[in-house]
Formats: C-alpha cells, structure tokens, sequence
C-alpha cells in the first residue's frame, strides 16, 4: 500500500507545544500505523513522539505535512488533521 | 532591608522564612558501563516506565491545567524518539543514567535554540531527565522541601510535577530565580492564587531560613525586612482577606462617585457567577467562542440564542457585547485564512469583518433580536452596547457606528487598542456612543511588544506613562464629548491602576470577576481628586516601576 501525505496549516495558538502536542502524538500512538510529521520541507518525525513534535518548534499558521502508511491511514489523517487545524488554547 | 525584583503574578502579599528547592543532580559521569547493552535497556524500561506512572498518578490527582502538562511529561519519559536515542548510546557501551542524561539534552538543547514559550519547555523536560536518572540512582526524585513549619519557597524554576502538588497550607509564596510570565511556575500560580514572583534572579542569594516579604502587586522581595515593614506586610494580607469577604457593593470611590464595576466574559454560561461576585454588568462579552473550532460562522439563530441567554441574566444591568475579534491570537479560519507575517498587525477585528461585510451584518442581526426578544423581560431589560474591536481610524469607527445604528442597535460604540484611535479619541466619540479601552492590545501596540511573546514580557505593562498618557487623552475626549470610557483589559483587574484609570478618566471598569472584591475595596479607599492626583503622579514617571511606585507613594500619602 502506498503511503498518503496531507497538508494543513496549524490552528492552535500555541503552536504544536505542550496540550495540543501532547493531543497530536497521543492520537497518533493510538492510530497503531507509523505516522510521520514534517514543517514545511523540513525532516519528517515520528508524529508519535512527543520530544520529535515539540522540537519541531511549529507556530500558529505554519504549515506542516503528515504522511501515513498501512491500513486505516486515510481516516488516521483526518483526525490528526482535525486536531492539528482546532484551535486548543482558545476556549 | 534590600529589595530583589521581579515579575509579580497576582496582588498577593505574603511573609515567612525561605525554603529551598534541592539544587538538580549532578550530570553523570560518561564512564563505560560494567552491565550488557541489554540489561542496560531493561534499567532504562523500568525506570522511565515507573516515573510515567508516577507522573500520570500526580497528573490524577492534580486535575485541571496541571494534568495536561504532567500527562504531556509521562509521555515525554516514555517517548519512542528519546528510547531511540537512548538505545543509540547503550549500543556504544554508556551506563544508563548517562544515556537518558545525553539524550533528553539533545532535545533539550533544540528546545533551547528555539527560544521563548519553547525555551521555557525545556524546564519540562530536564524534570523528566531528573526523575529518570534519581530512579535509575535509587535516589529520592528532587523536589519541594517539607522544613516542617510554612515556608516561602525559592527555586531555580517549579516543575510542573511540584508544582501541581504543592501542600498550600505551607507554602506561604513562591519565587523562582528562572522562568517568565509564561511559565508553568505562572500559569499555576494564578490558577492556584499563590502569590508568586517569577524571574527574580538575585534570590539565588537568599538563605535557606532567613525571613523575606515577598510582594506580587509591586514584583519585589523584601530581604531583612523591618518590624515595620513586617507589620505593613501583615495588614495588606489581612486586608485583602476581608476584602474578599466584605458585603457586596456597586463600585464607588469615597466620595461617592459611582464607578460601575462589570465583568469580562467569554461564555453566557458564566453569567450567574459573575454576579454572585458582584458585576454590574457586562463590560466585555467576547463572541469569538462562538466561532472558533468552527469552519463557518454559526446561525444567526444560534447567534440569538446565545445572545438572549446572555441577556436574560443581567435584567436592568448594562451588557457590552464586542462583535468578532478575529486575528492574531485568535485566529478563524472564515475570516482571515491568509499567512501573514505580522498577523498582530494584520488583518484583524473591523479590518477582518469590513472585509466579510455579511458576517458582521448577521451578527448584529442577531443581537438586535436577541434585544427586542429580551425587552419585555421581568426586572428590565438589559441595556445593549456593542462595540467593534481593533478600530484603528476616524472613518472605521463612523462605519462601525452607522452600520449598527442601521440594524437598530441603540448604543454603539469602539474599543480603543490602537495609539492613533485613542489620539483621535475627541473625534471618535463625537460619532459613537461609548469608548471602551483594551489596555492589553494598547500596551501592545504602544510599546511595540508582541503580547504573546515572553522575551519582550517586561515592556508588556499597562503601567507605563506612555499607556496612560494615551488613556489619558480618551478620558478627556470622553469628559469634553460627555461619553463614557470604559476600561476592559487586565489593567482594570489591578487595584491601584484601577483607581488611576479613573483619574485619569475611565467611568467603568471591566475585569475577570474574581478580581471585582480587590478593586471594589480599594475603589472606595479614595475619592476622584485623590484618584486624579494618584494619576499624576504615575504620569510623571518615566516608566512603569517607578510609576507604580510614585502611584504606591501617591495613594499612601
């Protein structure tokens, strides 16, 4: 099975850091596939890893790509592309 | 006595002997391991595995805030990435202590590079390693002091871990040596009201017993401390216990003046404990939260409902609603969905909605249902004002104005956040009904300090004489145009700068309701030529701490 990417723009105010990033990787481990994170064209990370995440350093409005690979990618990444475009910190 | 500074968190004010923090662990030493790779590994599995657990049980047990950041930390420990690094550095023969050492300092030191709010997460992350390592050692994980009597704790940052599960019945205050206003040591302190002060790098020098006053309104820690000042520090915090349980009055200076005290809110929901705490209305009612999370704009329906809901639960009371004020910290993705560089100054609040025209129209038709559906109401109906955020011009403010009156809105008016809308404040109010300032967007602008950034944290005071000076100009724009000026921003939640925002014009103040009892009680400490005078004195400072200082003189004469 070939792996599939997606693009989203982040809607948290805080960026990927500590909530929402604690959100993002969790729903990735549950999602049980390998799941890969990049910033723009930088180095993907395992989405999974809450250091690997953080470090990424992504801010509101960036742009990030996640790419998933094996059975039940395509609605893995729509979750993870919900969260990722929610605004967290706002409520 | 000696002063120390830095940033205070909160009004409170608290004295007794420090206590402090146990300094970190020595880094371990890169020594080859005497044990296999593999019964290494198996160290490392059972010892980040139990500090998780011991992370997640804090987390249980802390609830709110706190449990998302221990969470966030148990995940950090048991972290796939960092279990890659570590297993890296045991194949190359390191002990395990210095493999999970080394290897939470790579991300550590990427964290670091990043700088600001990131920066600060690093504190998170060396708290992990600790407690990683002190388990490995089979020593006890660093942490709070138990000196056996109340103390005022001192330390280089509080991790969250500590934090959450500090004893309040024996921490007297806080102060940290690191950390900034958006710390986890802040964040914490506020939600708990424990008087804190952030950033004071000099208290490396207190000793460990010696007593200090430690004064979060004015960012100061006291060091061999007069009986006097002992005895001024004890009344404050005798005061402001009782201020918080005098009987509920509408907000008035000694002489009488009436000084309407309302209430920020985000949620129609929050209604009934905002009054039970005394608002007398609403100053600043946020829509946003109706949109945000959302693709599109809610219903002009949905919109009525929750705008009559808000309505319903002020009956005779003054209610101001700010239409949408998207943008910058608070992006929608239907408003604004453009990358900009400087979103601050970017296309925001009534730039945002001109340029979504049928957005703002089906908000303010539904308010003006929502006004006539509540009119017949037991009690009286509540007044309706609305006001447009982020109004940077003359003519935004007439569009504003004309629109809202077209759709029957009977009071209309602007927030002042921008220097030139509050140097064009005489010519703003001649067209609407009411100015309300937002002291945090104001000092933002005025300083040129992103509000949201840490590094610039110490230009973010609505304190400085440059703010004033402008609030200064909308009250009297407010006085010639016989408009009231509201104020709504954390500004009006500081007693003493509430009492110089009146002098210097303000005929309202709005705040989050916990603060109402603090400022109701020093309100009425003062009458309005006492408040004018305080006001002058502030204005005569060249900066904020000395303003606040000249203010504190001012008031106390």
């Amino acid at each position: 099975m070939p792996s599939i990417s997606r693009t989203v723009r982040i809607g948290s105010a805080h960026g990927l850091h500590a909530r929402p990033a604690k959100m993002f990787a969790q729903a990735a481990k549950e999602a049980g596939i390998p799941i890969t994170v990049a910033k723009d064209s930088g180095a993907p990370v395992n989405a999974a890893s809450i250091l690997g995440v953080i470090a990424l350093g992504v801010e509101q409005g960036d742009y990030v790509t996640l790419t998933a690979d094996g059975d039940g990618a395509e609605a893995a990444l729509d979750t993870l592309a919900e969260l990722l475009t929610t605004d967290h910190d706002a409520a | 006595m000696a002063e120390l500074r830095g940033v205070g968190i909160g009004l409170g004010v608290a004295r007794g002997p420090v206590a402090r923090m146990a300094e970190p662990l020595p880094p371990p030493s890169d020594a080859p391991s005497t044990l296999s790779a593999d019964e290494e590994s198996a160290r490392v599995k059972d010892a980040v595995a139990a500090v998780a657990r011991e992370l997640e049980q804090r987390g249980a047990q802390a609830g709110g805030a706190a449990q998302d950041v221990l969470e966030a930390q148990a995940m950090m420990a048991e972290d796939p990435s960092l279990a890659d690094e570590v297993a890296t550095r045991l194949a190359q023969g390191k002990t395990g202590e210095f493999a999970v050492f080394d290897a939470f300092a790579s991300f550590r030191d990427q964290l670091t590079a990043l700088g600001g709010y990131l920066g600060e997460r690093a504190a998170d992350l060396d708290d992990v390693a600790q407690r990683v390592i002190a388990r490995l050692r089979g020593e006890p994980a660093p942490g709070v002091p138990d000196p056996g009597h109340p103390f005022v704790l001192v330390a280089k940052d509080l991790a969250p871990a500590d934090t959450a599960l500090l004893d309040l019945d024996k921490v007297l205050a806080l102060i940290t040596t690191e950390g900034g206003p958006t710390s986890h040591t802040a964040i914490l302190a506020r939600e708990k009201s424990i008087v804190a002060i952030v950033g004071a790098a000099d208290a490396a020098s207190l000793r460990e017993g010696e007593t200090v006053i430690v004064d979060a309104a004015a960012g100061v820690v006291t060091t061999e401390p007069t009986p006097d000042e002992l005895e001024r520090a004890q009344h404050r915090a005798e005061d402001r216990a009782s201020a918080s349980s005098a009987p509920i009055t509408d907000g008035a200076l000694a002489d009488g003046t009436p000084v309407p005290l309302l209430a920020n809110l985000g949620k129609p929901e929050a209604a009934a404990d905002a009054v039970a705490l005394g608002a007398e209305g609403v100053g600043l009612f946020r829509t946003e939260f109706l949109f945000l999370s959302s693709a599109q704009a809610p219903t002009v329906e949905q919109q009525r409902e929750s705008y009559t809901q808000l309505l319903s639960a002020f009956p005779g009371k003054k209610v101001v609603v700010r239409v949408l004020d998207a943008g910058a910290d608070k992006p929608l993705a239907f408003l604004n969905d453009a990358h900009e560089e400087n979103p601050a100054l970017g296309l925001r609040g009534i730039r945002a909605l001109r340029a979504s025209e049928d957005i703002l129209r089906e908000q303010l038709t539904a308010l003006a249902e929502a006004d006539a559906a509540t009119r017949r109401m037991p009690g009286g109906a509540a007044d309706l004002w609305v006001m447009a955020p982020m109004v940077a011009t003359v003519e935004e403010a007439v569009y504003f104005t004309d629109l809202a009156r077209d759709y029957g809105i009977k009071t209309a008016g602007v927030m002042v956040e921008v220097p030139s809308s509050a140097l064009l404040a005489d010519r703003i109010l001649s067209y609407t009904d009411f100015a309300s300032i937002g002291t945090n967007d104001l000092t933002q602008y005025t300083m040129a300090a992103d509000r949201l950034l840490g590094s610039v944290a110490s230009l973010q005071d609505p304190w400085h004489p440059a703010v004033l000076r402008l609030i200064r100009e909308v009250g009297d724009a407010g006085r010639i145009n016989r408009k009231p000026v509201g104020i709504c921003g954390e500004a009006a939640a500081d007693p003493l700068l509430a009492v110089v925002l009146v002098g210097l014009g303000a005929t309202s103040l709005s705040m989050a309701p916990t603060a109402l009892a603090d400022v109701r009680a020093t309100l009425l400490q003062h009458t309005l030529d006492d408040a004018r005078v305080i006001a002058e004195a502030a204005l005569a400072a060249n900066d904020a701490a000395s303003a606040r200082t000249a203010a504190q003189a001012a008031a106390t004469r």
